[in-house]
């Protein structure tokens, strides 16, 4: 059995593990170490096409993690005031935003959007007076809306799930004590769902810096680092691509452990 | 005065869920919709869609059937795969494993999946490419290995992908499993054996039904995977969905197959769902 479950672990590491030894091979040989160097880093930090993909990358996730944290966090909140119904429907849309494949996902934001579009676009030109219209097309706006999404959907599970577990005496207690809604939000609540809601901002933000699949349809001409990295591995794979997959999986590394740590600290805190 | 608090009550409630009920309205529903009258139109010459009302497109859903068939095996092999090697693996970790290990255990099975799958992918084109494996092996004598774009390298990639959204309900489900129950089930004389196939896997198969419908649903439209690791070979769905709205611009065809997508992807939940009742009905006969 023990040999059976390290194995196991040694098979969901050893493939990442090679991968972030390798870019530190002067050689370009996976089946062998030529020696440690860091040229593929500084080959990596030099593109300028691979900076500007990484701008483009936080940016987006930076934005859709912001708008579905704040956005995402208010919907658990008002979700608990709503009837039953209500909550059955808004419950099933965000279930299908998470379960709904992200090549669907992908698909149905570009039709939709070019629709649209094609219906905007010349209705702006009607009306504009100048002789340069502006017109709307895929780009920043399109990825954040279908990231934000998913992201959404998300950080409202995670923060409801917190909600659940909250005491309901201590925010009467604060009411009976005559404070406003907005102070007892403010000092009781707020406070306490603080940690799911950070933990939920960062996972949104790994998943839309992640994501593939969706930038791919909905980017147009912008460039996104998983975007890039996947169209350098068509071109062939180089240890320059090592460096950044490390890079990449060192900062999901980093986020993912601090949202780890953030929604542990609530679950030993709601005294289990 | 009471009418007058719930409807600031109301008001209230209905801008809290204001934005998220409009980002679902405009960036879930209406595309879903424009995909669905998508589906029943027509290719424009130059590409792209064109208004109509023909059922052409999903008539022609045939001539795709190699991609149909390579989903709609691959993805429940692939599951099933995932659960053969997870099981034994959350059972572990919820039941035999040292407490004070446990949660650093559970972490490193979750991260993976939180880290780039583009990234764990490359992992696997990197070591099953020429300069990996097969250039390891042709040093030892044995020539012309070809590990990349088979089926087996697909199927490879899709249990190191998706083995922590496996593991993880199920050992949740198991974790809240009554110890209790096991001693009883000890006690009343039953083997380890009997044990577990009277009680450990019945009460387990709540997580495994979720796990396995997660990992299913995930996986018919997947695309990286069969993209990078089987090389245009072994063609997902996805495969096909992406090349008919990026490169041939048939968005018609694309949508009807999107579509149909989305209704394999209904019919799988119900089927979990369906069995998770019937799995749970039948537990409370069991045990009261």
């Amino acid at each position: 059995m023990r040999a059976f479950i390290s194995s196991v672990y040694l098979f969901l590491y050893a493939p990442i593990a090679l991968v972030v030894l390798f870019s530190f091979n002067a050689g370009r040989n996976a089946s062998e170490f030529a020696g440690f160097s860091t040229a593929w880093y500084g080959k990596a930090l030099g593109n300028t096409f691979l900076i500007s993909a990484l701008q483009n990358s936080l940016l987006i996730a930076f934005t859709s993690a912001a708008l579905a944290a704040v956005f995402g966090t208010m919907a658990a909140l008002g979700m608990e005031r709503l009837g039953p119904r209500m909550r059955a429907l808004f419950d099933a849309l965000f279930a299908a935003a998470i379960v709904v494949p992200g090549v669907v996902i992908g698909i149905a934001t570009l039709v939709a959007l070019v629709a649209v579009f094609s219906f905007v676009n010349p209705a702006i030109a009607a009306f504009w007076s100048g002789d340069r219209p502006p017109q709307l097309g895929l780009g920043y706006g399109s990825i954040i809306a279908a990231h934000g999404l998913f992201s959404m959907a998300l950080v409202t599970m995670i923060v409801k799930a917190r909600i659940a577990s909250l005491g309901r005496d201590i925010v009467e207690a604060s009411g009976d004590l005559y404070a406003t809604p907005l102070t007892t939000f403010r000092l009781i609540v707020l406070p306490q769902i603080l940690p799911s809601i950070l933990a939920g901002f960062l996972l949104a933000f790994t998943f839309s810096f992640d994501d593939f699949i969706i930038a791919f349809f909905v980017a147009g001409s912008k460039t996104t680092l998983p975007i890039y990295v996947f169209a350098s591995i068509r071109r062939g794979v180089t240890p320059e691509i090592n460096a950044i997959a490390t890079l990449v999986l060192v900062a999901s590394l980093l986020l993912i452990l601090t949202a780890r740590v953030l929604m542990r600290e609530k679950k030993s805190k709601s005294g289990e | 005065m009471r009418s007058a608090t719930n409807t600031k009550r109301n008001l209230v409630t209905a801008a809290l869920v204001a934005p998220a009920a409009a980002w679902l309205a405009v960036f879930l529903v209406l595309p879903f919709m424009a995909m669905l009258v998508f589906a029943f139109g027509e290719r424009a010459p130059e590409g792209g869609y064109q208004a109509a009302f023909t059922f052409t497109q999903f008539a022609n859903l045939p001539t795709r059937a190699a991609a149909f068939w390579n989903t709609l095996l691959l993805a429940p092999a692939g599951a099933l795969l995932c659960l053969l090697i997870a099981y034994p693996v959350a059972y572990y970790l919820a039941v035999k494993a040292d407490p004070r290990y446990r949660l650093i255990l559970v972490s490193l099975v979750v991260v993976p999946f939180w880290t780039s799958l583009l990234v764990r992918t490359y992992a696997w084109m990197y070591i099953l490419g020429s300069r990996g494996i097969p250039n390891l092996l042709s040093m030892i004598g044995i020539e012309d290995v070809r590990m990349l774009n088979t089926p087996g390298a697909v199927l490879l990639g899709i249990v190191y992908g998706y083995l922590p959204l496996m593991i993880m309900p199920i050992y949740v489900s198991l974790e809240k499993l009554d110890r209790r129950l096991l001693e009883a089930s000890a006690d009343l004389g039953g083997k380890p054996v009997s044990t577990f196939f009277g009680v450990t896997l019945p009460l387990s198969l709540p997580g495994v039904m979720t796990g396995v419908a997660l990992v299913t649903i995930l996986l018919l439209g997947e695309y990286l995977i069969p993209q990078l690791l089987g090389g245009g070979k072994v063609f997902f769905l996805g495969n096909a969905l992406v090349d008919l709205f990026l490169q041939s611009r048939n968005w018609p065809f694309g949508s009807a197959i999107a579509v149909t997508l989305v209704a394999v992807v209904v019919v799988v939940l119900m089927v979990a769902m369906r069995v998770a009742w019937k799995v749970a009905g039948t537990r409370q006969v069991d045990l009261v």
